[in-house]
């Protein structure tokens, strides 16, 4: 599999050492683990209920259902816009998590669900873009990017992956915006907001985007702002506001605030 | 390695229970302690508790959790024992092939990307360690990485890991992130005064948990090298 092969050219056999005990270990880990709780709840984004358990390994690894992720596409490109948050059953294990991945210098993957999951095969689509761009002398486009990362997580589907990403960027069709996640999922689409925060930033986004004609300035306000209203109204969202603008010339982070300072901001507008 | 006793819920039953009880292997047992990192302008620190301990039971008071990787690297691996050996000789082994490969040690950042490629290998049957590196970037400065069980990492400028991490944790942002503190001038942290923030925490980590105690052992990284220093805690 993908995995094993990609290790297994960076260490000597510590990959056979894993693949004789996933026999031994898969029957027994679900059990202990509970992973595979994850796979069902993926499209809906409910909360995982193993947060209840104590201390141990049923919930040590970071998942990041917890997020509000958003991306959509204007006329001067696509707007990126994610919290910061990533929680460990209801502890607030960081507050400054960079859930948006820089693939390339053309193109940005968001992070929702298991954070180690995201940054892992992004990292490694990172890899095949570039072996792509040497092979054939041109960017990769959207579309392509997007497509690898589905066939290599859909080689793991059901195994307990959980990753809901959005891929963005410019090629030569003009802005492009995929959502890819672990269930083998692949969307195109103008408008996406990933997590459990999701549902805010759509009444946000959607009732802003209706005047067509946005001006960069006023599509960052607008993506800021629906983070913001998610993280106020989403426990398991907050920390900081980072914004990314894809163009053509590649994108650009355009801010990272803080939300109790957007919060005073706002506060102060409308008074 | 640890036979739980489970009841019909799945939970951990109590110490006294009498009744039926299931007994079901796990391949992870618990070892507690807890372990902190914290980056300066020109110096790291990386401190870990020394008690080791299972369930009820104290195995060692003598068993630190810093493991020194180079002269410019100190990881902190805290969880299941069997799993921090283990880790921490790989993270050696390819410490040293990539010293023969390339003819030059892994800096810091360098170690943290392959820790979490390690680390990820296993994404299906995780090693169960809370992993934090502390150490000296490229430039010089401080850095510190903290890990998830399996792999995602961030640089930042303090962590807790462990036990007592949810404790330690607040005490760090307010003192050391001056978060929750309003009209505060924001001073930057010197080595003596972070030694000093290091231990009084782990004291107070050591009150109110119970996993962490005995000793706590600091390591400090600078440009001369990695200094040594133990501090006693309660035994209790």
């Amino acid at each position: 599999m993908a995995l094993a092969s990609v290790l297994q050219s960076e260490s000597v056999d510590f990959s056979n050492y894993g693949r004789q005990r996933h026999g031994f270990a898969s029957g027994l880990y679900e059990a202990e683990l509970g992973l595979e709780s994850v796979g069902g709840d993926r499209l809906s984004f409910a909360l995982s209920t193993s947060c209840s358990n104590e201390d141990g390994p049923d919930r040590k690894i970071e998942f990041l259902h917890g997020t509000t992720t958003l991306a959509f596409k204007f006329q001067h490109g696509v707007i990126v816009a994610v919290d910061s948050r990533a929680t460990a059953g209801s502890y607030i294990a960081s507050q400054t998590v960079k859930k948006v991945i820089e693939i390339n210098p053309y193109l940005l993957g968001t992070m929702a669900g298991g954070a180690a999951d995201c940054s892992f095969w992004e990292r490694l689509l990172a890899r095949q873009c570039r072996v792509y761009e040497l092979r054939n002398k041109e960017r990769i486009s959207v579309a392509a990017a997007s497509k690898l990362l589905a066939n290599m997580v859909y080689q793991y589907k059901g195994m307990g992956l959980s990753m809901g990403t959005m891929v963005c960027g410019w090629d030569k069709t003009g802005p492009g915006l995929y959502y890819v996640d672990s269930e083998g999922n692949r969307v195109c689409g103008d408008l996406f907001a990933v997590g459990s925060g999701s549902m805010y930033a759509y009444g946000i986004v959607d009732s802003g985007l209706k005047q067509k004609d946005l001006t960069v300035e006023e599509a960052c306000d607008l993506g800021r702002r629906a983070i913001y209203q998610a993280t106020y109204r989403d426990a398991y969202s907050g920390g900081q506001v980072n914004l990314y603008h894809v163009h053509s010339e590649g994108w650009t982070r355009v801010s990272q605030s803080d939300v109790l300072m957007l919060h005073q901001q706002y506060q102060a507008e409308k008074a | 390695m640890f036979t739980q006793v489970y009841g019909d819920n799945g939970k951990m039953k109590e110490y006294h229970y009498t009744g039926p009880v299931e007994h079901r292997f796990s391949p992870y047992s618990f070892n507690g302690g807890t372990v902190l990192a914290v980056a300066g302008e020109d110096f790291a620190i990386v401190a870990s508790d020394t008690r080791l301990s299972e369930g009820y039971s104290i195995h060692s008071r003598d068993s630190p959790k810093c493991y020194k990787l180079t002269n410019t690297t100190v990881i902190g691996c805290s969880g299941f024992h069997g799993d921090c050996l283990t880790l921490t000789k790989i993270i050696d082994a390819r410490l040293k092939m990539y010293k023969h490969s390339n003819n030059k040690s892994m800096t810091s950042g360098a170690i943290a990307a392959t820790l979490s490629t390690i680390l990820y290998g296993r994404r299906f049957f995780p090693y169960y360690v809370y992993n934090i590196i502390g150490g000296l970037d490229e430039e010089g400065k401080g850095a510190v990485y903290s890990f998830d069980p399996v792999g995602s990492y961030q640089r930042g400028t303090y962590k807790a890991g462990g036990s007592a991490s949810a404790m330690l944790q607040p005490l760090l942002d307010n003192q050391i992130g001056f978060k929750n503190m309003e009209g505060v001038q924001h001073l930057p942290l010197n080595q003596e005064k972070a030694v000093q923030l290091v231990k009084d925490v782990f004291i107070s980590a050591a009150e109110r948990d119970v996993y962490t105690g005995d000793a706590l052992r600091i390591c400090i990284v600078t440009k001369e090298g990695i200094k040594e220093e133990t501090v006693p805690l309660r035994k209790d």
